[in-house]
């Protein structure tokens, strides 16, 4: 089932990026074309196959729950857009 | 002095024929010269190169060794290097300052490496022709007028040039080893976990690693020498003794066995670059290597899977850049859904968008069993495949892409056509496979490379095989006209 011009305003909505409106139609092609390659997957019999995330099957390793890391924060508030106070900047939320 | 290996930079800098300082003075001139050309370098760091470079000459009179001391390098522009713009080929990055380097920068660095510069790349490594750059394309110094390949199409450029011995690169889905190949290099993915990923701007995390880019086998095991090695700071990183890559190099090949999977040679590919393989497998043959076919029958299905779960990885890995805490924000938002939308739809360029919600789609509700985990199931298929072939064969072999270097913008408005050029590279990295391409010929004057994936772990055989190979062999020394 192919993409609609809507569909694709709402997963542009759901990841948060803004699109031209002239880009849309455009942007609904591509992403058929796409999804058009991706779709050959589901004529594949997975029957009984678990899925495989890491390739090695390594599980997540665990460590002590001890700090190990400085305070960086005026290091990595230095590259900011907008700070004050050590505090990230936005526009307004609540009014 | 630029036409030297990074091999023959370690005698001379050991025997004092020319200092780190002098040698760093000439290539610096050259980037200077050629790369206006070529575009390879997003960003030449001349002053830390030359400081870097007097440090590594003060370490040596002080008595220290090792290949890598006072040796030249650049990184592909997605390595955090602290102090220097890591701009990951994207209008995001421009203006981001890295606040700390990645493992693999602060370990070269460490070993006495002195960083030329930031190579370019596909934005966020989105790409196989290194044309989504935010900086321009990068040209293939075979052809100016071809692409170089991609994502890591800078360090690929830049090295087949002679601009510099060795760069780092990273592969998702063969950017290291179909650059390479396009340009006449030796490049390897090592297997999923050698190299740390920390620092290394994330695309699909299950997917990517950093590996070496070099004009022979054995500048990569110099390379990746100093790159391998366990990292607490990555969860994914695998805790395995780092062997000597450069201690088995000459090591016989009599009984290797070679297998060729059949699905490597159909429909698609060239049939001249066909040509060119069978030949590099006849001249292993005569090095002692045994032949077999073989069948990989799950390979169809690689790159619909990966065209899911690597768009769905980065739609998450590239939910961080928000304009809010580094990177580019839009001008007045109105509120903050507004800041969101615009600082991405105007900081991502087009591939990178529409990857983006290709991934989004896949994970949003309904349809996370239909794609992602179908996906993640038929991975595992792949992995099987290859780990019944590795029962049989020591090493597999095969084209590295199906065609030479096509022209700049040929497919630039077609992304799956883009896309389907990684069907020989992609299977390794959702196998998590080691894989390296090395150069084996040309056709119209663009070079073509050779596949040998192994199984994990095992980077030191693929260069062993590619430096036997280059011993009988000079495909590897052929330099590209008026570089």
């Amino acid at each position: 089932m192919a993409l609609q011009r809507s569909d694709v305003e709402k997963i542009a909505h759901l990841a948060r990026l803004g699109l031209n409106e002239g880009e849309l139609p455009r942007i609904t092609d591509a992403l058929n074309s796409i999804l058009g390659l991706v779709d050959q997957m589901q004529a594949v019999d997975t029957s009984g196959i678990e899925p495989l995330a890491h390739p090695l099957e390594a599980s997540q390793r665990l460590r002590p729950d001890q700090v190990t890391e400085s305070n960086q924060r005026d290091a990595y508030q230095a590259i900011a857009p907008s700070t004050e106070n050590g505090l990230y900047l936005v526009p307004k939320v609540i009014e | 002095m630029h036409q030297l290996t990074l091999a023959e930079i370690a005698r001379g800098l050991a025997d004092k024929s020319f200092s780190s300082e002098e040698l760093t003075q000439s290539l610096l001139g050259r980037i200077k010269q050629l790369d206006p050309q070529l575009n390879s370098f997003i960003s030449v760091t001349e002053e830390r190169a030359l400081d870097q470079a007097r440090a590594a000459d003060a370490r040596r009179a002080a008595g220290e060794t090792g290949p890598l001391l006072g040796a030249p390098i650049a990184h592909k522009d997605l390595f955090c290097t602290q102090g220097v713009r890591t701009s990951c080929g994207s209008k995001m990055l421009d203006n981001f300052t890295a606040p700390y380097d990645a493992t693999v920068v602060s370990k070269l660095a460490d070993a006495g490496m002195v960083t030329l510069g930031k190579t370019n790349m596909d934005e966020f490594a989105m790409g196989s022709a290194n044309e989504s750059s935010h900086y321009g394309p990068v040209k293939n110094p075979w052809n100016l007028e071809h692409v170089p390949g991609g994502s890591s199409g800078g360090s690929a450029a830049a090295v087949a040039a002679r601009l510099l011995p060795v760069a780092t690169g990273t592969d998702t889905g063969g950017s290291i080893r179909q650059p390479a190949a396009l340009t006449n290099l030796t490049g390897l993915k090592p297997t999923y976990g050698r190299v740390s990923r920390w620092g290394m701007i994330a695309y699909a995390s299950s997917l990517d690693q950093g590996g070496p880019m070099a004009r022979t086998a054995e500048d990569c095991a110099l390379l990746l020498q100093g790159m391998a090695g366990f990292d607490t700071k990555d969860s994914t990183c695998i805790d395995e003794p780092v062997p000597d890559y450069s201690a088995n190099l000459n090591a016989p090949l009599q009984g290797l066995r070679i297998g060729l999977p059949k699905e490597y040679f159909g429909a698609g590919l060239d049939s001249r670059i066909a040509d060119l393989v069978h030949a590099s497998v006849k001249e292993l043959e005569q090095l002692g290597a045994v032949v077999k076919q073989i069948s990989l029958p799950n390979m169809q299905h690689a790159i619909p899977a990966y065209y899911v779960i690597a768009p769905a990885e980065a739609s998450s890995n590239l939910s961080r850049f928000d304009g809010v805490r580094f990177g580019y924000r839009c001008e007045d938002p109105k509120d903050l859904t507004d800041l969101y939308k615009r600082s991405r739809g105007e900081g991502f360029g087009v591939e990178v968008q529409r990857r983006i919600m290709v991934g989004a789609y896949a994970l949003s509700a309904g349809y996370y069993d239909a794609y992602y985990l179908q996906a993640q199931k038929i991975r595992r298929l792949i992995k099987n495949d290859f780990m019944a072939a590795f029962e049989d064969v020591d090493l597999i072999l095969g084209p590295t892409t199906p065609n030479p270097a096509w022209k700049l913008g040929a497919k630039s408005n077609d992304p799956v056509s883009a896309y389907l050029e990684d069907v020989y590279t992609i299977t390794a990295n959702l196998a998590g496979l080691p894989g390296l391409s090395m150069p084996a010929g040309f056709v119209d004057g663009l070079p073509v490379g050779v596949q040998l994936l192994a199984p994990y772990f095992q980077e030191g055989r693929l260069l062993n095989v590619a430096h036997r190979y280059q011993q009988v062999t000079d495909w590897h020394t052929r330099a590209p006209t008026g570089f």
